[in-house]
């Protein structure tokens, strides 16, 4: 039970809580710490090697202000495909956030330069990224606390959000809680533990979080972005695959696009059968560069014996969930709050369909999105704890299913729960090639595990599974519920009962709830950072 | 998933103990790490990329342990591999960061166009 060893418990106190260390969370403690606040940074795992971004190669949105049409080219490039569901004035500020930003990080991390001797900022390797973020933030002060997993928010009696509690893994999942002045979430999204590189820690526990305190999402049914990776392996890494070409078991040629962009017909083709690929099309001279661009790529390969550019090797398709989609806790302000007073997301943790509308903003927008999101978000915090001042050390807990059960407690098994969760969201036939009847299938299994999770699991001898369980459920019950809310055809959601796009439908969908699950056509465009002047980029000023 | 830790290169800095981010490692009584939660690997080789030793081994299956003969990876010369080829630590002289080359490689793809020359 969770309040069992609770004379044990490590009180801290702080202006700023930052959940999450990945990108968004290192970006956020440090753009909080330079606007002055006091800031801790609690991550499951350890702030540098957790999240997404520190196993990837982040490439961000990057458009310099010259020639002065390249930005609103750029933006309305991007507008088109985010069909509908984009915000121009986002857009811009992200971009003029992003490009004002990041070159700050030169101190930390070693920006190389092109053979015309060009500094080059848009790419960035993930492990020296993360590994420079967090060398920033302790410089400046943040105090980074690894191994400290969150499980529930806190609240005053206010309404404030003012902090959060959480256990110390490398402790014996030693109770902690810290008062804070405002919380950002930054925890990332979630794909469902599907052996996406990187992303095991990335349960939805901030959707979970925010929610049980008021906050509700947007944009979830946009969770059908899947990425390739030699099968039984993680190595998400999609850049060779630009000159792949496939085959099927019997080594027949299948005629499946190079790629990238290339995950629904390989999915059909996965469908029928296994489905092998080979680097063949790759020039000699990307094959010297490649282990210097990407050290983590030829691994797999080199330790299987395979050559990938002569032998035909079997994949697959990792569900990406909302990391490469676009869902997540609705962005009510410029501020990046999320209408809880107190509360702030940034990065997957809160919806990217402002910069990216229906369509996946992994490898340009997401980034560039952490990197904004969490600045705007982090200074609003700042802000906020500094006008608020001390924190009533009286509290509420907000942690609901898969801690404090609303029935008899008994054990529930988080493992199962987990793979029930999986074996609605992963399949090809169920999540990319969607239907009316395939979704209220899932709908009603999820509701079975959903249910047991939030009458039954207390947590147990594992309280960070057993909440992620309920936090992946959770996710994919919002999910699931807003597939079958847009009944249409739109971004990577298609539905294949309903293929077409329905043009009274280009608006987002907002969706909620714990107990009942509810989902609406949302009409309120939070105000942008830029929303006073048309998306220009000198008119792209952050607050 | 982590398979290897080579006892007589580990020096005990205890460096992978803390930056597992899926804390898999205890201390052993001698100090050095053991692969206490082995299922919990996700497979992302950050504690080879954090070992100055080069004293960890993770295979490539993430789906389940698989076999691994340590002598084997010794003697291929993969113990190392990731460290070296991100040219961290002692290596930051002859392996350099050329991760912006993405973009170029990109867009040979794109239009199929020959590489520029270096």
């Amino acid at each position: 039970m969770p309040d069992t060893r609770a004379q044990d418990t490590a009180e801290l106190h702080t202006g700023v809580l930052v959940i999450g260390g990945g990108m968004a969370g290192a970006w956020g403690a440090i753009a909080a710490a330079r606007a002055g606040a006091s800031v801790i940074l609690v991550d499951k795992g350890y702030c540098g090697t957790s999240g997404v971004t520190a196993t990837a190669g982040p490439g961000h949105w990057w458009v310099p202000p010259d020639p002065p049409e390249a930005r609103p080219a750029a933006i309305a490039a991007r507008n088109l495909g985010a069909a509908g569901l984009g915000d121009p004035h986002w857009m811009a500020a992200v971009i003029d956030l992003t490009w004002r930003v990041l070159p700050t990080l030169a101190s930390h991390y070693d920006f190389p330069r092109n053979e015309a001797g060009a500094v080059q900022y848009r790419g960035l390797r993930g492990p020296e990224y993360l590994r420079a973020l967090r060398r920033l933030a302790i410089e400046l002060g943040v105090r980074v606390l690894d191994h400290w997993p969150a499980l529930e928010l806190l609240r005053d009696g206010d309404g404030l959000i003012s902090g959060a509690r959480g256990v110390q893994r490398q402790q014996g999942d030693r109770p902690w809680r810290i008062r804070a002045g405002a919380v950002l979430l930054a925890t990332g999204g979630t794909a469902f533990r599907s052996h996406l590189l990187g992303a095991h820690n990335n349960t939805g526990d901030g959707y979970l979080m925010g929610a049980e305190a008021g906050a509700t999402l947007s944009g979830m049914e946009f969770t059908a972005a899947y990425t390739v990776a030699p099968a039984r392996s993680t190595m998400t890494r999609t850049m060779s695959y630009a000159y792949a070409s496939y085959s099927d078991a019997a080594g027949r040629a299948l005629d499946i696009p190079a790629g990238p962009d290339n995950s629904r017909a390989l999915a059909r083709a996965l469908l029928q059968g296994p489905v092998f690929a080979r680097f063949d099309r790759m020039p000699e001279q990307v094959r010297r560069w490649l282990p210097a661009i990407s050290p983590n790529v030829m691994l797999p390969f080199d330790r299987w014996g395979i050559d990938p550019w002569r032998d035909r090797f079997e994949v697959t398709l990792h569900n990406d969930g909302t990391i490469r989609g676009t869902g997540g806790l609705r962005v009510t302000d410029q501020d990046c709050g999320v209408g809880v007073p107190g509360l702030y997301a940034a990065g997957d943790a809160a919806t990217r369909e402002l910069v990216a509308g229906a369509i996946s903003g992994g490898g340009a927008q997401n980034s560039a999105w952490a990197l904004s999101s969490a600045h705007w978000a982090a200074r609003a915090a700042a802000d906020f704890a500094a006008r608020r001042g001390a924190v009533d050390p009286h509290l509420k807990a907000l942690g609901r299913a898969g801690m404090r059960p609303a029935k008899s407690a008994r054990a529930v098994d988080a493992r199962q729960a987990i793979a029930a969760v999986q074996a609605r969201m992963h399949p090809y036939d169920r999540n990319i090639f969607r239907t009316g009847t395939g979704l209220r299938s899932s709908a009603e299994a999820l509701e079975s595990v959903w249910a047991a999770l939030r009458d039954h699991a207390h947590g147990g001898t594992d309280p960070v599974r057993t909440r992620e369980a309920a936090a992946m459920a959770a996710t994919a019950r919002w999910s699931v519920a807003s597939a079958l809310h847009r009944s249409e055809s739109r971004g990577m959601h298609q539905r294949d009962d309903l293929p077409a796009a329905d043009p009274r439908q280009a608006r987002r969908l907002e969706s909620g709830g714990l107990d009942a699950v509810w989902v609406r056509a949302d009409t309120r465009a939070p105000r942008s950072p830029a929303s006073s002047s048309p998306p220009r980029p000198e008119a792209a000023t952050p607050p | 998933m982590i398979e290897l830790v080579f006892a007589d290169r580990c020096t005990a800095c205890g460096d992978c103990v803390a930056t597992c981010p899926t804390n898999v490692f205890d201390f052993g009584v001698d100090g050095r790490p053991v692969v206490a939660r082995q299922a919990d690997c996700q497979t992302c080789f950050m504690c080879e990329l954090y070992c100055r030793a080069d004293a960890l081994f993770v295979a490539p299956d993430c789906t389940g342990p698989t076999p691994v003969d340590a002598e084997r990876v010794r003697a291929a010369g993969l113990l190392g591999q990731f460290r070296r080829d991100s040219g961290w630590d002692e290596w930051s002289v002859t392996h350099a960061n050329e991760h912006w080359r993405m973009d170029d490689v990109f867009r040979m793809a794109r239009t199929a166009t020959p590489p520029p020359s270096t």
